[in-house]
């Protein structure tokens, strides 16, 4: 079981990294990479809300949908059950650590439309994982775009220093640099873990 | 007119892949072959229209604190619906599409227009809007999609390109190869604004 688990997360994190391998949330990995900090800020709190969130739209699939055979309603009742949560967070957080919420203020709301939120919720069911595996895969989809996001800013620091042709300034260097970056992690397709 | 200036808008000008820079996530993930490309690049067209069309509607009646969660809404009802409609009547590309079908209601492309256009203008207008803005977002994912299936298979909406002679380029089809074609798609324009920018009113 625990070794399952720990498999689960280590091929979620390096093997099918959820943004450089299956491209989900490219756009905030794109869009907020800027800088290290600002970088792990937002994934922080991309993993908590994918935690929280895995967790409770599989009790919404168990005892909602698949109870009343209303299975259709998947995505409208997931995206509603996402909003809310990510809207709570955001006042709970504000209420408990002022700090941390004026840390991460701006990325809250953005994390409702971050298609790997919903993402992860979705193939929770398609694979038809638990409810410990899917919070298990919750949290190491976070871990993978926390992983992802804050390497990339790393080297994005670096490019902003260096001399790039005009035209690839911006968005296209950091298109191609995320590239070599899954390039890179395709490296990890070799491992054999299942 | 200006009808015509609301639809083509979209094409070039404000093209919501190469100058808006939104949906990322879809012109990345789908864009493996022409196919593909042109189903996911419909779908949202489709989506786009009716969720504009619907929201302008209401615009007037929806209270400003909870717009967004409304947008979602008929958004996610609209989304539902091609869902539904491609299991049933194009089952390949529903398979191929897979978990992206969904996740056209987190596509920014079609909340932008919602929250940017649908909101604040008529309903023929943010049909035409929405219509424009489909269209550029598939011409986007065909290029895109066409450069990756010619070089990384050798074949342009199934058929052969190059005979049986040609060496494809794997790594186009691979996650690096979107990533890499649509940064250099994006230099390339960049060149080129560059260039026209003494000729261009803007």
């Amino acid at each position: 079981m625990i070794v399952d688990l720990l498999l689960l997360s280590i091929t979620t994190i390096l093997v099918n990294n959820f943004v450089l391998v299956k491209f989900l949330g490219c756009c905030p990995f794109l869009g907020v990479s800027k800088r290290v900090d600002t970088a792990i800020g937002m994934s922080i709190a991309v993993t908590f809300v994918m935690t929280v969130a895995s967790a409770v739209t599989y009790l919404v699939q168990v005892f909602i949908l698949d109870y009343f055979g209303i299975g259709y309603m998947q995505t409208v009742a997931f995206i509603l059950v996402i909003a809310v949560l990510v809207q709570f967070v955001e006042m709970v957080i504000q209420k408990i650590s002022p700090a941390l919420y004026s840390a991460l203020g701006i990325y809250l709301p953005l994390i409702t439309t971050n298609c790997a939120v919903l993402g992860v919720a979705i193939l929770n069911i398609t694979e038809k994982h638990n409810f410990i595996y899917s919070v298990v895969y919750g949290l190491s989809a976070g871990l993978s775009f926390m992983l992802a996001i804050v390497l990339f800013a790393g080297v994005r620091e670096k490019l902003s220093l260096s001399n790039i042709p005009k035209a690839m300034q911006g968005f296209p260097i950091a298109l191609v640099t995320a590239g070599l970056l899954a390039m890179a992690f395709l490296g990890f397709q070799g491992l054999k873990l299942v | 007119m200006s009808a015509m200036k609301e639809l083509t808008k979209g094409f070039v000008k404000e093209n919501p892949t190469f100058v808006q820079l939104l949906g990322m996530c879809p012109t990345l993930a789908v864009t493996t072959s022409v196919f593909n490309g042109l189903g996911m690049g419909l779908s949202v067209t489709a989506v786009l229209m009716a969720s504009n069309v619907v929201i302008s509607l209401i615009r007037k009646c929806i209270p400003n604190k909870i717009r967004i969660a409304s947008y979602v809404v008929v958004i996610a009802g609209f989304v539902t619906m091609i869902e539904m409609l491609l299991k049933a009547y194009v089952p390949t590309i529903s398979k191929s599409l897979g978990l992206f079908i969904p996740l056209i209601v987190v596509n920014c492309i079609i909340l932008a227009r919602a929250e940017a256009f649908a909101s604040k203008n008529t309903v023929g207008k943010s049909a035409l809007d929405g219509l424009g803005m489909g269209l550029g977002f598939t011409m986007a994912l065909v290029i895109i999609s066409a450069i990756r299936e010619v070089l990384g298979n050798g074949t342009f909406f199934g058929i052969s390109v190059f005979g049986a002679g040609f060496q494809p380029v794997t790594l186009m089809l691979l996650p690096p190869g979107a990533f890499i074609v649509l940064g250099l798609l994006l230099g390339g324009i960049q060149l080129l604004s560059a260039k026209c920018k003494g000729g261009d009113q803007k």
